[in-house]
């Protein structure tokens, strides 16, 4: 009997598929990493003498990127090195010379968050997270350590890090973001599906965050992450609205914002920021559209769940009305198959978001970080051009003083010369630091191109065998009802 | 809007088993033209009664001349006792109708290659729709064609030879019935139903199950439909989700590229899988419930029919008494309590017949189509599970490529 539906076979497979072909690794990067390391060991730059104040978490980026107005007189320092506390160990060591440190523990840490708890009642209510750190690297004092944290901990430690790392170049992974909604559901006590997806949510999210924090080989050594996964006891945020990854994102790009609008546009020696950053913007528009599509698929494929069980409902309900007793076996086995169907579309539906959907989200939040430092490195041209005006402005006042009346204005021509020699100690401060981060920025997006070839193979493979899964229930399903289907009689 | 007849020549009655066995009087639709609204189907027979004009033949005919047919059944008092087969819906091309309008207006936020595969299964839908229609029309008329007192009906055979239009025969039945009975019907049902005493067990119980499995069975397929949709809106995600990818590894220059383009391709073979199901599963399940839903209402007019030939039996025993009682036109009276006496057990012996052979049917094709459909998803799941396996093993093949070659060749050029 020919089917109802015109069916058709999907082709076989063509043997191209399985050529090989050579996938080259990214030339690019690797060459001008090789120039780099070369120049680094000659260099041994010391960054950290000028390390002054400790930032709080009150303010963090407030002061130190906003009041970069467009013209300073003396900028200090510490805005451009990163700031670490007086007493730290490596003060006398360069971020540089830490990478190359190679630390001689292979890269092996595993963190976990997991068992979240409320504590406390009502709108002081908190969820806390356990967070184990399993490792067999020297860094750490032990290689487990379980601590508890809340979420605005994590807040605080991206604050810290960030305020550290971001502005000389760093690709800081960003904290997940806050939700008054979901959280208030949690407080109130609302024990229903939809508030316990949102502390799953969010401790994926945090368990992420923390993985891609601790990969990174500068962040990892950083005092107040390991001090996150170790100390029993935190120092409790000094204040209680701890800034939001993206909070501090913002910040960071309306200042860079600010000044692009008051000065001259940067010409781009480089081509390769140009290109970098042309990708990244055409990257973030597609992943934003993936996403969006990702999230119709689960919300498509969850209202799909809800409607095989209520039909599984529905038939279980035929089957005991159907008086035929072999139908209405079948069809209570029928509701039963459904039933256990719904099942399958529910955590097929888990993957998609868990998986995808998230992933892309967060990739989407750490391509705001790569134009917050692409932005950054904009700020630090324009303050190299402004104080090499300054300078060019002095040295006009100098030569004028010189060719007017040499011998009665000596002091005015120290003084002269004094603000001289300043101005050109901050152009030459600027054009390291410039010169820095660039390098610093190249490292990293090579860094982070590397991570995300691997993030999303890895998230392709999981994904590709939660679908196989699916399909090997279905099928499993579906061929023990059909016994029960042919039972009719 | 045209349906190509080779793709109509292939379709089986799903729902309803072999109905074209007596090859006395063959009736098909092989053929149907969609303009905007309207259906146009094409109806052949082929017969080797001698009571047609010709052996061979066909006409040209819509949906309200099938409506037409379907009521004057029902109004003849003659078929009473018989299950009436439920009047085919009409022709509902909203859905996909609704979906081009959103896709009209979605149009450019898309590429080219998703307008294009959006359309295609727009136009998918369409003929599906189509489908469903023809098919269901068809199955009207062969269930006609294979009982043995409606394929002799006149009507009937003025349906399938009247080589005009049949619109003025249509408003002059109209005319005569007005539609009388059915209203009847419709609107008493409840009344009639509670109100009788049942005097035979066999229909005692037989009410009592259809009453109950109509609304079970409604209530199956709302469901069931809604459930359909949903699997189609996930068939329909993949189109966007694989031509996004594409785009992605189109702007890539990493080793990432292959893998998207590889799951680009593969959510773009599963989405074409995961509509058939969507669709195998519509006819199978969610039009087999829908037909049998309307085919129980029909055997509920049946029962509704024999209860009124009950009342009217009982009302005329009481008017045989109270004539009795006034000594006055008794033998009317009698002659109108044996005229009920003999209509109603008319009605119940036909009518047991017809619900006994009605449960057959049902059980064969319920069992028919549930083998069907569980064939179908087993097919359709090994089919993805093989797609799937093979993007499977080139990601990792690719993966471990990419680990031999930088372990065995020099990283840097």
């Amino acid at each position: 009997m020919a089917e109802q539906t015109d069916y058709r076979e999907p082709e076989p497979g063509r043997g191209e598929e399985f050529s090989p072909e050579a996938e080259p690794l990214n030339s690019n990067g690797q060459n001008s990493l090789l120039e780099e390391e070369e120049e680094e060991e000659e260099e041994g730059e010391d960054l950290f003498t000028e390390a002054t104040e400790e930032v709080s978490l009150d303010s963090p980026e407030r002061d130190v990127l906003l009041s970069d107005g467009p013209s300073p007189v003396t900028p200090p320092a510490s805005l451009i090195s990163p700031h670490l506390p007086h007493n730290h160990l490596y003060t006398h060591c360069s971020f540089d010379e830490m990478e190359e440190e190679d630390t001689p523990d292979l890269f092996d840490i595993s963190i976990l968050v997991s068992d979240p708890e409320k504590v406390g009642e009502g709108m002081n209510a908190y969820m806390a997270y356990k967070v184990t750190t399993q490792t067999s690297m020297s860094l750490f004092k032990s290689p487990q350590a379980t601590v508890r944290r809340r979420f605005s901990d994590f807040l605080g430690l991206h604050g810290k890090l960030a305020t550290r790392y971001l502005h000389v170049g760093y690709l800081v992974p960003p904290a997940p973001e806050k939700s008054i909604v979901g959280m208030t559901k949690v407080k109130v006590g609302k024990d229903d599906s939809s508030s316990n997806e949102f502390v799953e949510k969010r401790r994926a999210a945090l368990e992420r965050y923390l993985m891609r924090t601790a990969k990174h080989p500068v962040l990892l050594k950083d005092p107040d992450l390991l001090t996150f996964l170790e100390c029993s006891e935190l120092p409790r945020a000094l204040s209680t609205q701890a800034l939001s990854g993206a909070g501090i994102l913002r910040m960071v790009n309306k200042a860079a914002d600010a000044v692009n609008k008051m000065t001259i546009k940067m010409t781009e020696s480089d081509t390769w920021f140009e290109e970098k950053q042309q990708k990244f913007e055409n990257l973030d528009i597609q992943l934003r559209k993936l996403h969006c599509s990702l999230d119709s698929l689960v919300c498509h494929r969850k209202e799909l769940s809800v409607n095989t069980a209520l039909f599984a409902k529905s038939a279980a309900m035929l089957g005991n009305s159907e008086d035929h007793t072999a139908l209405s076996r079948a069809l209570s086995q029928l509701a039963e198959v459904e039933e256990k169907v719904e099942q399958l579309h529910q955590d097929q539906a888990g993957a998609d978001f868990y998986l995808l959907a998230e992933l892309l989200a967060d990739y989407i939040r750490l391509i705001g970080s790569v134009k917050g430092v692409f932005d950054q490195r904009v700020r630090l041209w324009q303050r190299l051009q402004d104080s090499l005006l300054l300078l060019q402005k002095k040295r006009d006042a100098e030569a004028k003083l010189h060719a007017n009346k040499p011998e009665k204005l000596q002091q005015a021509r120290d003084d002269i010369r004094e603000e001289t020699e300043e101005l050109e100690g901050k152009v030459q401060q600027g054009e390291r630091d410039f010169e820095q981060i660039s390098k610093t920025i190249r490292k990293e997006l090579f860094r982070f191109e590397k991570e995300r070839v691997t993030d999303f193979k890895e998230v392709i493979i999981k994904y590709l065998e939660s679908l196989v899964q699916t399909q090997q229930q279905l099928i499993k399903y579906w061929e023990a009802f059909l016994p029960e289907a042919k039972a009719i009689s | 809007f045209c349906c190509d007849p080779d793709n109509l020549k292939t379709s089986t009655r799903s729902v309803s088993v072999d109905l074209n066995n007596d090859t006395a009087l063959i009736i098909d639709i092989p053929d149907a033209l969609c303009e905007r609204d309207k259906v146009k189907f094409t109806v052949h027979t082929k017969t080797t009664l001698s009571s047609f004009q010709k052996p061979d033949f066909s006409v040209p005919r819509q949906h309200e001349d099938f409506i037409w047919l379907h009521d004057t059944l029902v109004e003849t008092e003659e078929y009473a006792g018989l299950i009436i087969p439920p009047a085919p819906p009409k022709p509902d091309f909203e859905s996909p109708r609704e979906k081009m309008h959103k896709l009209g207006e979605g149009e450019a936020t898309m590429t080219k290659e998703e307008y294009t595969k959006m359309k295609q299964e727009l136009e998918a839908e369409y003929l599906a729709v189509f489908k469903k229609t023809v098919q269901v029309h068809e199955v009207f008329l062969q269930r006609l064609s294979s009982h043995p007192i409606l394929s002799k009906d006149r009507n009937f055979h003025i349906f399938l030879e009247y080589d005009q239009d049949l619109t003025v025969r249509r408003k002059n039945a109209k005319e005569m019935f007005g539609g009388f009975f059915k209203n009847m019907v419709k609107t008493a049902d409840e009344v009639i139903i509670s109100g009788i005493k049942e005097v035979d067990d066999f229909f005692e119980q037989e009410k009592t199950f259809l009453l109950d499995y109509y609304s079970k069975i409604k209530d199956s397929t709302i469901k069931a439909e809604k459930m359909t949709r949903s699997h189609k809106n996930v068939a329909d995600d993949y189109i966007h989700i694989s031509a996004t990818l594409s785009s992605i590894s189109a702007d890539d220059s990493t080793a990432i590229k292959k893998h998207f383009e590889k799951l680009a391709d593969l959510f773009e073979k599963l989405r074409k899988v995961e509509g058939r199901v969507a669709s195998d599963q519509e006819l199978k399940l969610t039009e087999l419930l829908r037909y049998y839903m309307r085919d129980i209402q029909a055997a509920k007019d049946l029962l509704y029919r024999r209860a009124r030939a009950l009342a009217d039996y009982e009302n005329s025993n009481k008017a045989l008494d109270k004539a009795r009682l006034k000594s006055r036109d008794i033998p009317q009276a009698e002659e109108q309590q044996q005229l009920c006496l003999q209509k109603f057990d008319k009605l119940s012996e036909s009518g047991k017949r017809e619900l006994t052979s009605f449960k057959g049917r049902r059980v064969v094709a319920f069992r028919k189509n549930l083998i069907e459909m569980a064939e179908l998803e087993i097919k359709h799941a090994k089919v993805m599970l093989t797609m799937i396996y093979r993007c499977l093993f080139d990601n990792a093949y690719a993966i471990m490529k990419l680990a031999l070659n930088v372990v065995t060749s020099r990283p840097f050029p």
